[in-house]
Parts: structure tokens; sequence; C-alpha cells
């Protein structure tokens, strides 16, 4: 109890919020880096998984692509980073890669999610003389919607922690609170950064799917 | 050819440190795999009952699968963190932390495993008088395999990288190789240490797979004879949880999607 206790004080005082190193300061560049590669990999990643979804073609390397992602070390790719000129550039080691961990789960999903649409269904859309376009935008894109919202939480998810190891390498984000605190044995500390890292992954994972309430395509046909 | 020069001029790819330092390279593989087979076989000691307490009804499932997937959304620094006024700086820490990571995988694959077991087969083996005790070890168990299996592979190759996180209490494998060569800039050693870690997420991968094969024979022979193989999982979206664990047919191929999905409707 004690822990929670110097924890919750740490994180109660405004001095450890202020200033260039502090809890604001790193919240801030946390949710910068993770929503610049977010909105990169979303960007690179979604058009690609649907492009391939629609023609049918590439599924081995956009469903292997998850697994080999699962099998290299976050902490390892930073570390590597670091080595590189790469290292003088700012928030970019970090922002790179977060998008190469952010990508895997995004066209995993989006592509099973398009090749999952019933065949019977694009069939009789074909058959109503839809075009390959229109195919795509009203039927396709709304069934294949529940798996890209799901790879979009995974990815963001990922993001999230991701951006949070980044400080085991030196580089910015609320995971230097807990580095920080591990440095000067300061317990209490570690396990506020701790909190904010944790809530605050919660949170972006809450907010997403609160998101894929709101925007579901479906959504009208479920309450009616 | 000029030995020990490598070091000196701080190549990425140095046979010298592979000598010289042979022996912290096993050291810190044995302390990774360790941490790794440790956590695995704990998680699957704690996540088969969980699984088998989530089967009893919807008001067991709801709180299992929720809470385990709360448990994966909190980022890998974050939970050794939490865990440190617990455990302290040691290896039970990290063993924790990644088996809490590994029930969200494991539990749901072997639910979707169970339930994916033919109603025929239980009834069928209900009727020869099999008790709710060998009708789970002999019937469902064996159909539920390849499932199970393909969650132990995703579980196990994520353990494996996320054993490197470790490092920031010291027990991190391989992990800490890479932790003490960073400040000196040390690139033969952070490369050798994370080819070395992805080598043996790769190897663990296919010897699961192998066992996997050894254990279920009648899965090759199914798939051989034109009938696809429903090892497990194929149950598409319909709401119930294990929609995103696919067990895609008996050739062990790729199993599906990273975990944390469809649980809200729980």
């Amino acid at each position: 109890m004690g822990v929670i206790g110097e924890a919750w004080t740490w994180l109660t005082s405004g001095a450890n919020w202020s200033g260039d190193g502090g809890a604001a300061h790193r919240l801030g560049e946390h949710l910068y880096v993770s929503g610049v590669a977010l909105a990169v990999a979303c960007a690179i990643a979604l058009p690609l998984a649907l492009y391939l979804g629609h023609i049918g073609r590439g599924g081995a390397l956009a469903v292997n692509i998850s697994n080999v992602g699962r099998a290299i070390p976050v902490f390892a790719v930073l570390a590597l980073f670091m080595l590189t000129p790469l290292r003088n550039s700012g928030y970019w080691p970090t922002i790179i890669a977060l998008v190469l961990f952010a990508m895997p789960p995004l066209l995993t999903n989006a592509y099973v999610g398009m090749r999952e649409v019933d065949r019977s269904v694009v069939e009789a859309a074909r058959g109503m003389g839809m075009s390959g376009g229109q195919l795509f935008v009203r039927v396709e894109l709304p069934l294949a919607y529940p798996m890209i919202m799901t790879g979009l939480r995974s990815a963001a998810v990922q993001v999230v922690a991701t951006a949070s190891i980044a400080a085991m390498v030196g580089l910015g984000g609320l995971g230097r609170i807990i580095t920080a605190g591990f440095n000067t044995y300061d317990t209490a500390q570690v396990f506020a950064g701790a909190i904010l890292v944790a809530a605050l992954a919660l949170l972006v994972e809450g907010v997403l799917v609160a998101l894929d309430r709101v925007l579901s395509p479906l959504r009208r046909r479920r309450t009616a | 050819m000029a030995a020990g020069n490598c070091l000196a001029t701080n190549d990425w790819i140095c046979g010298e440190y592979l000598r010289s330092r042979s022996q912290e390279l096993t050291d810190a593989t044995v302390q990774h795999i360790g941490i790794t087979v440790v956590s695995v076989l704990i998680g699957l000691a704690v996540a088969f009952p969980l699984a088998l307490l989530a089967r009893r009804g919807r008001g067991f499932a709801g709180p299992v699968l929720g809470l385990t997937t709360i448990l994966y959304t909190v980022p890998s620094l974050a939970m050794f963190s939490l865990l440190l006024p617990l455990f302290g700086l040691s290896a039970a820490l990290v063993v924790t932390g990644l088996v809490l990571y590994s029930l969200t995988i494991l539990v749901r694959n072997i639910l979707a495993g169970l339930e994916a077991v033919p109603a025929e087969a239980k009834e069928a083996a209900r009727g020869m008088g099999y008790g709710p005790g060998r009708l789970l070890w002999e019937v469902e168990l064996p159909l539920a395999l390849p499932a199970l299996m393909a969650g132990l592979r995703i579980a196990t190759v994520s353990t494996v990288a996320l054993t490197t996180v470790g490092s920031l209490v010291g027990k991190g494998g391989l992990g800490n190789l890479i932790e003490d060569a960073l400040p000196s800039f040390f690139k033969a050693q952070v490369l050798a240490a994370s080819v070395l870690c992805v080598l043996l997420a790769v190897t663990a991968d296919l010897l699961l797979l192998g066992l996997q094969r050894l254990l279920t024979p009648w899965t090759r022979i199914r798939a051989a004879s034109g009938d696809k193989g429903t090892g497990a999982g194929g149950a598409d979206g319909s709401g119930g949880p294990g929609g995103a664990t696919e067990g895609s047919g008996g050739s062990g191929g790729p199993a599906g999607i990273p975990a944390p999905a469809k649980v809200e409707a729980g």
C-alpha cells in the first residue's frame, strides 16, 4: 500500500508534471510519436491491404507478416536504430519503429476482413451490375469494417506500448518516467509512470472501441 | 585475418566478438530460454482452468476474457513496473508479467478449440458412458489440440520477443546484452543478441509445429483426403469469443490475428 500512496503523491504533485522532463511533456511526446506513426502506418498499410484483398492476391504475405512482426523484439529494433545515424534525428527512430510494428496487424486484419466477405454476396453485387469500385465501397468495405477496426485497435495498442519501450534506449515518451525512476531507485516514480502508461493504453483502447461502435456502417441494422 | 580488429573498429559483424564472448552469449541465451519456457508453461497451466471456467457460461466467459484482454492492453514496460513493488528486481517479476500476457492468447485459443468440438463427437462419447473428465481428456482435448497448439505458438513467439524488455530489471536474457552494449555503441553485441533472439523465436515456433504434427497425426490424413481439417476457431466473427484466433487448417498454417479482438459483447 505504501508504494501506491507514494505513487499517488508523485502523480498529484504539480512539480512532477511541469518542465522539460515533466510528465506533461512526456505525455505530449508519447501522443505525438504514437499519432504520427499510426497515421503513417494506416496510410501505407490500409490501401495496400484493401487493394490486395479486393483483387485477392498476396494473401500469404499479408497473413504471415503478422507472425514475423511478433517474432521481432521491439527493444532490439530500437537499439539497432540507436546505433545508426538515425539516433541524431529526434523522434524519427521511434516513429519508424512504431510504423514497422503497427503495420502487421493493420495489414493482416484488413486483408483477412476483405477476403472473409461472403463470396455469394460479392457475386450477387456483381450480378446487379456493380463495378469494381462500387463493389469495393458499398459491399466489401462495410462488411470488412469490423476486422479493419480490430486491426486498427491492435495497431494502436501496439504503438502505445512500443512508444513506452523507446525510453529504454533513451528516446522520449512516457516510458522515460519509468526508466528515470529505475535509475534513481525511486519505486514510487516507477509505479506512477507505469500507471500513466497503462492508463493511456487502456484509454486508447476504450476510445477506439467507442469509435468503432459509433462509426460502424452496420449499426442501424443492429439496433433495428 | 586481423583478429580483434573488428572489435576496435566497432563493426556490425565481428567473429572475434562471438569467439571471445561466447560464454556471455550462452549464459544470456540460457536465461532467455529459461524465462520463456517457465513463463509459457505456467501460462498454459493457468490458462487451461480459466478456459474451462469461461466455457461454463456467459457469466464466467465475460469476466475471464475481459480481464485477460485488459492485461494484454497494458504495455510491457508498465506491466513489469507495476509488478516491481511485489517482486523486486527478480526473474519472478519478468516471468509473472510474461504469464499474464500469454493468458490472453492461450485462454482464447483453448476456448475456441473446445467450443469447436463437434456436438456429435461429444454425444457419441456420452452415449458410450464417458464421464465429464474422460470426455474432456480423451475426446475434447485431442480435438481442441490444433487450436491450443496454434495459441501456444503465438504465445511462445511473443514471449521470446517480450523477454528482452525484462532487461529493465536486469533479467531479460539476450535483452541484457543489448542494454549493456547501448551506452558504448557496441554494434556487434547488439546485432548478435538481436539476431539470436529472432532465431530463438523461429526455432521455438518450428519445434512447436513439429510437436503439433506429432500429437495430431489425424489432421494431416484429413487434409490429404481433401476434406478441409477444420482444426478450430473458424467461428466466423459470429460474436463468439475466438473469432479472432484462427486455427486455419491442419497443416499448421500461420495462426491468425493478434489477440485483442471481439470480446466487448461479453
